[in-house]
């Protein structure tokens, strides 16, 4: 009986040539996905720039009215992937539509391709189910990018989803993307000037009132109750509650409210992150979810 | 008996800081993609009837294209499924193996579709293959994800320091989607022209 080993390397070293080469092929030639800045990205120029603008308008409208997210995007090619993992690549990045609502759509033109999708988010799947988006590619779209017409094409189309959408009973919009970010600013303000002002002075008074081991203790009970309360966890709770307790003890008299500082600074940086995700300025996704329905079409 | 259940308990407390939250946060989300796979399967299968009776509709002689897929759907649709299934390979890849041939029938039936434009220019038929191609596409990406998170998992299990607390534990990698199962869900189907198949040995 021959020794496989020879055969088993030879096997290994074509295994890893082909992984190699796929990753390769994988890793640079992808297509990049365009940042997301408004409602219509066009990367090929086949809007004009009024087109474009009233496109904007328009969702930016229903975005406003509605609260959903619905986002035109045109590339000029896909390849190598086809359009739906491209379209899933670009839904993913972006995250349109609001978190829970998930009611974000993607309508995606590769022009080179001659291909098109209409990418709907997991809220939306009722109002536009893949027939529907089928027919609105097939019955109003296509027709007209045949005929080469394809600005009147994304706007015929766009309008029947935003028909579509508009008829939806979404949960209605809190607050347009401008206020939201201005109110997470105040949150973040706000959390500052308590984290840095508010807690060292508490902490003086209770140790002023209480002594140094009261004041400590009582603090570090706040302290675990907070990240009981922010975390639902009794263990994180405790084990914040007795840290703090400690730091505090330790700290002693002298001026090192900055520790405690750092305590408000983490549910500060956390409220960061939660208005961070809603506002910003300028249009980005609210972390709607998308689960691959849609449908894809060409002309 | 006592001392083994302190002893549990003591290492349970003080492995929360090995990694045994993330194992359990990433468990919970390998069983939230798994059922999202099984949906989406289901939806498929849920499908089906409707297609078929709309192709005998136009296609009633292919009976045998449409028989295949009838009898694929009611081997999907007599499977077993429940969430453990994450953790038994060879059900897994049993499970796997049925949805494949049912991917391949309905695929053949698409094909067979083309023939008849009367049945492709059918309302009912084109919003039910849109309906199927969106489901398809909801598939995909739900397994990639279910891959995801079972990668994640994996990763987590055997990783130092989570490996010793998965150990304690008893938390075992998972099932994946495997290159080889795929190999089998798309091995091409057999052409067959009615003639019974002969020993190709001769």
């Amino acid at each position: 009986m021959p020794c496989p080993l020879p055969v088993l390397l030879r096997l290994l070293a074509v295994l890893a040539m082909v992984l190699g080469l796929a990753r390769g092929a994988w890793a640079e030639d992808l297509q990049p996905v365009p940042p997301l800045a408004s409602h219509v990205t066009d990367t090929v120029g086949l809007l004009t720039p009024a087109q474009r603008d009233m496109l904007q308008q328009r969702l930016a409208g229903l975005a406003r009215d509605k609260g959903a997210q619905v986002a035109v995007l045109v590339v000029a090619t896909t390849r190598p992937e086809p359009i739906e993992v491209f379209a899933m690549r670009v839904a993913e990045s972006w995250r349109l539509g609001r978190a829970g609502v998930d009611d974000g759509l993607i309508f995606l033109v590769a022009r080179d391709d001659r291909r098109l999708r209409i990418e709907v988010g997991r809220g939306l799947e009722g109002v536009v189910p893949d027939a529907v988006a089928k027919r609105i590619i097939a019955e109003v779209v296509a027709p007209r990018f045949k005929a080469g017409d394809f600005p009147g094409g994304i706007e015929a189309g766009v309008d029947a989803l935003i028909e579509r959408v508009s008829a939806e009973a979404l949960p209605p919009p809190v607050a347009d993307a401008g206020s939201d970010g201005a109110l997470s600013d105040i949150d973040l303000g706000g959390l500052l000037l308590v984290g840095v002002i508010l807690v060292p002075l508490a902490l003086t008074v209770l140790r002023a009132l209480l002594g140094p081991f009261g004041g400590a203790g009582v603090a570090g009970a706040l302290a675990g109750y907070g990240a009981w309360q922010l975390s639902g966890m009794v263990i994180l709770g405790l084990v914040v509650g007795v840290v703090a307790f400690l730091v505090i003890l330790g700290m002693g008299a002298g001026g090192g409210g900055g520790r405690r500082g750092g305590g408000g600074w983490s549910s500060g940086g956390d409220w960061g992150s939660l208005g961070g995700s809603s506002g910003g300025g300028g249009f980005s996704g609210g972390g709607g979810d998308f689960g691959g329905g849609g449908a894809s079409g060409d002309w | 008996m006592q001392f083994k259940l302190v002893l549990t308990l003591l290492l349970s407390l003080l492995l929360a800081g090995c990694g045994y939250n993330q194992i359990q946060i990433n468990d919970e989300q390998v069983g939230a993609s798994w059922s999202e796979v099984l949906n989406q399967y289901k939806r498929r299968a849920d499908l089906i009837p409707n297609l078929v009776q709309v192709v005998q509709g136009y296609a009633a002689h292919e009976k045998d294209v449409l028989t295949r897929v009838t009898e694929a759907r009611a081997n999907v649709a007599g499977m077993k499924v429940t969430p453990e299934l994450v953790n038994d390979p060879e059900a897994m890849a049993r499970f796997q193996k049925a949805q494949g041939e049912l991917s391949g029938a309905l695929s053949r039936l698409l094909v067979v579709a083309e023939n008849y434009p009367n049945l492709k220019a059918d309302a009912a038929f084109r919003d039910l293959q849109a309906q199927l191609e969106g489901t398809e596409n909801r598939i995909t990406v739900a397994r990639n994800r279910y891959i995801k998170a079972v990668q994640e998992y994996n990763v987590t299990v055997r990783t130092f320091p989570n490996n010793l607390t998965a150990m304690v534990i008893g938390a075992k990698t998972k099932a994946n989607f495997t290159v080889d199962n795929e190999a089998v869900i798309s091995a091409p189907p057999k052409v067959e022209f009615g003639t019974p198949a002969r020993p190709a040995a001769q």
